[in-house]
């Protein structure tokens, strides 16, 4: 019964992982709060949808159109919402309230024209669960895993071995001296932004399998962007970690206390944390400089 | 007057209420609170309890619901006051949230999903305006007081105002407990004039819309406050056709003032008598000239 509960809570905290980083890799760069990456999250999904339905694209395809796209258009909303912000050396407070504007134009734009309806993405595999002894597994949660820890892989090993990625690390750590060191700020934060946008476009076309595609399907992200809270805001790894966290805790309040209560207590770990530790698990907290 | 027109009078005060509060939390102090609805909420169920099952006079139940938002915000703000940027707002938007669920799930007392319905209709014109309008009136005084200026500093720089002797926490702990006072005010005169409340009512949408208010209206002025309360409430109403593509627009409003005009349609401009004096003069000189153009003939 433990085991099962874990197994299911890491499939959970897998997709909540990928969204999660999206978070960080903004916070990392910026240090906002991106509240637009639900709706890029749900305009891949509705990519993917729309391609496999419309244009009867193979999967792979599919998940292509939803990635690149996904990418294109978190660049495209950085250009338009926080890049005139970050050149005016706006405050943070700014942001996320562009951030918000984002969100709601977006949601409600898909409500406008593509409408309210909920759709459910056409049956790509077979759903027959994986059984191992006493536990059984479902194959799409398998197939979302393995994804999710693949993209987790490529990003980690753009970051950490590829030029570019050391520039993103450098931009992280102090955007004004690594622009003094030559790196292109504009182009550092177009790449995070494609980055984070392109897993968003990933997670979207998983949780469109999972559950069903809507405009509102963004707020769903509420919980990846506790996860990265609870890991530390602006750390890969502890988006990661705090993801799996919240997987866990939230099938285990499911299933050992009330399944009502289970999105109560996600909040209450996130509210928990970050005033135990303001920073979250792995995160660091920037001193406020004089 | 018509009981539409009346309507829009009535949700303008309700939802200026709670934007006075918001205004001066994060518009002022520079707390960006996203979790306004949860507080309406507290004021609203608690002074609903209160009419409907301790049967409180009005005046008692709307006291007890403002009692129960403030004194819930001051409890919250020991820890979450503390927190810089955006993890304020993220712990106020998971309060919120937390709020929300509560009720969702406190059946026996809060009637679950469904909500308490048959609600009396208690909120009269006659109490809501005249209070709305010395509510403002006290706003306006308490941020051009020296209390107000303290906020305003603590806005624009916590480690300048802490070094000349600003009490930071405190003065963001006032506009806590004050924007708390005030959503559960309007969260009481707000289940007494609808009749029904639902957690749906209180969701992240209804924090989203207060805090458009504020940012719309001018993130450092009560008069925007006011100016953006009364048209977002009744700009929908009149442009019924156009009901769907409203929060498109709010949206895309949002980002543009942002982007454009951060400090929003009326940035720090304040409505005072001078400014009205300064009009009256400024028009009478326009009226005088015209007058003599077009009387005397004079080029």
């Amino acid at each position: 019964m433990i085991w099962q509960e874990i197994i299911n809570g890491i499939s959970i905290g897998g997709v909540y992982a990928l969204i999660a980083v999206g978070y960080s890799l903004v916070y990392s760069v910026l240090n906002f709060s991106n509240f637009a990456h639900g709706e890029v999250l749900m305009l891949g999904a509705y990519v993917g949808f729309y391609a496999l339905t419309a244009l009867h694209a193979p999967f792979w395809l599919a998940l292509g159109l939803a990635v690149v796209l996904g990418g294109v258009i978190a660049m495209a909303l950085e250009k338009i919402g926080y890049r005139p912000l970050r050149l005016r050396k706006a405050p943070t407070l700014y942001f996320m309230i562009s951030a918000m504007g984002l969100s709601i134009f977006l949601q409600n734009f898909t409500l406008v024209t593509i409408g309210p309806n909920f759709r459910t993405y056409p049956e790509v595999f077979s759903f027959a669960p994986l059984e191992f002894g006493t536990l059984s597994i479902g194959s799409l949660d398998v197939i979302i895993f393995v994804t999710t820890a693949f993209c987790l892989g490529l990003l980690t090993w753009f970051i950490y071995k590829t030029r570019l990625g050391v520039a993103v690390q450098a931009a992280a750590y102090n955007m004004r001296v690594a622009s003094l060191m030559g790196i292109n700020q504009d182009l550092v934060v177009s790449i995070v932004f494609f980055m984070a946008g392109a897993s968003a476009g990933i997670a979207g076309v998983m949780f469109g399998m999972k559950y069903t595609v809507y405009p509102w399907m963004g707020a769903l992200t509420i919980k990846a962007f506790i996860a990265a809270v609870v890991g530390g805001l602006g750390s890969l790894p502890g988006a990661v970690l705090g993801a799996l966290l919240l997987g866990i805790t939230e099938t285990f309040a499911a299933a050992f206390v009330s399944s009502a209560f289970r999105d109560l207590f996600s909040f209450a770990l996130m509210i928990v944390i970050i005033i135990l530790r303001p920073g979250g698990l792995m995160g660091v907290l920037a001193k406020e400089k004089a | 007057m018509s009981v539409y027109v009346q309507g829009i009078i009535f949700l303008s005060c309700i939802n200026l209420i709670a934007v006075l509060g918001l205004s001066l939390l994060t518009g002022f102090t520079g707390s960006f609170n996203f979790g306004q609805a949860g507080f309406l909420a507290i004021g609203a169920y608690v002074s609903t309890i209160m009419t409907m099952k301790l049967h409180a006079p009005f005046a008692v139940a709307l006291a007890s619901g403002m009692l129960a938002s403030g004194g819930v915000s001051f409890l919250l703000g020991f820890p979450t006051l503390r927190l810089k940027g955006d993890y304020f707002a993220i712990a106020t938007l998971g309060f919120a949230e937390a709020v929300r669920l509560l009720v969702e799930n406190l059946e026996k007392v809060t009637g679950g999903s469904r909500g308490i319905v048959a609600i009396p209709t208690k909120t009269s014109l006659t109490t809501l305006v005249p209070l709305t309008l010395a509510l403002v009136w006290l706003m306006r005084n308490y941020i051009g007081s020296r209390h107000g200026r303290s906020c305003v500093a603590v806005r624009e720089d916590e480690v300048a105002a802490q070094a000349i002797a600003v009490p930071v926490f405190r003065y963001k702990q006032i506009s806590f407990f004050v924007n708390g006072l005030l959503a559960g005010l309007a969260g009481g005169f707000l289940a007494h004039y609808v009749g029904f409340i639902q957690p749906s009512m209180f969701g992240i949408q209804k924090s989203t819309e207060l805090i458009v208010m504020v940012i719309f209206g001018g993130m450092h002025s009560v008069t925007g406050a006011v100016v953006s309360a009364v048209i977002l409430t009744s700009l929908p109403e009149i442009l019924r056709a156009a009901a769907a593509w409203r929060l498109v627009m709010y949206g895309a409003a949002v980002v543009f003032i942002m982007v454009v005009r951060p400090e929003g349609l009326l940035g720090s401009w304040e409505l005072t008598f001078q400014s009205l004096r300064n009009l009256g003069t400024g028009s009478a000189r326009l009226a005088r000239d015209l007058y003599s153009r077009v009387v005397h003939g004079h080029a």
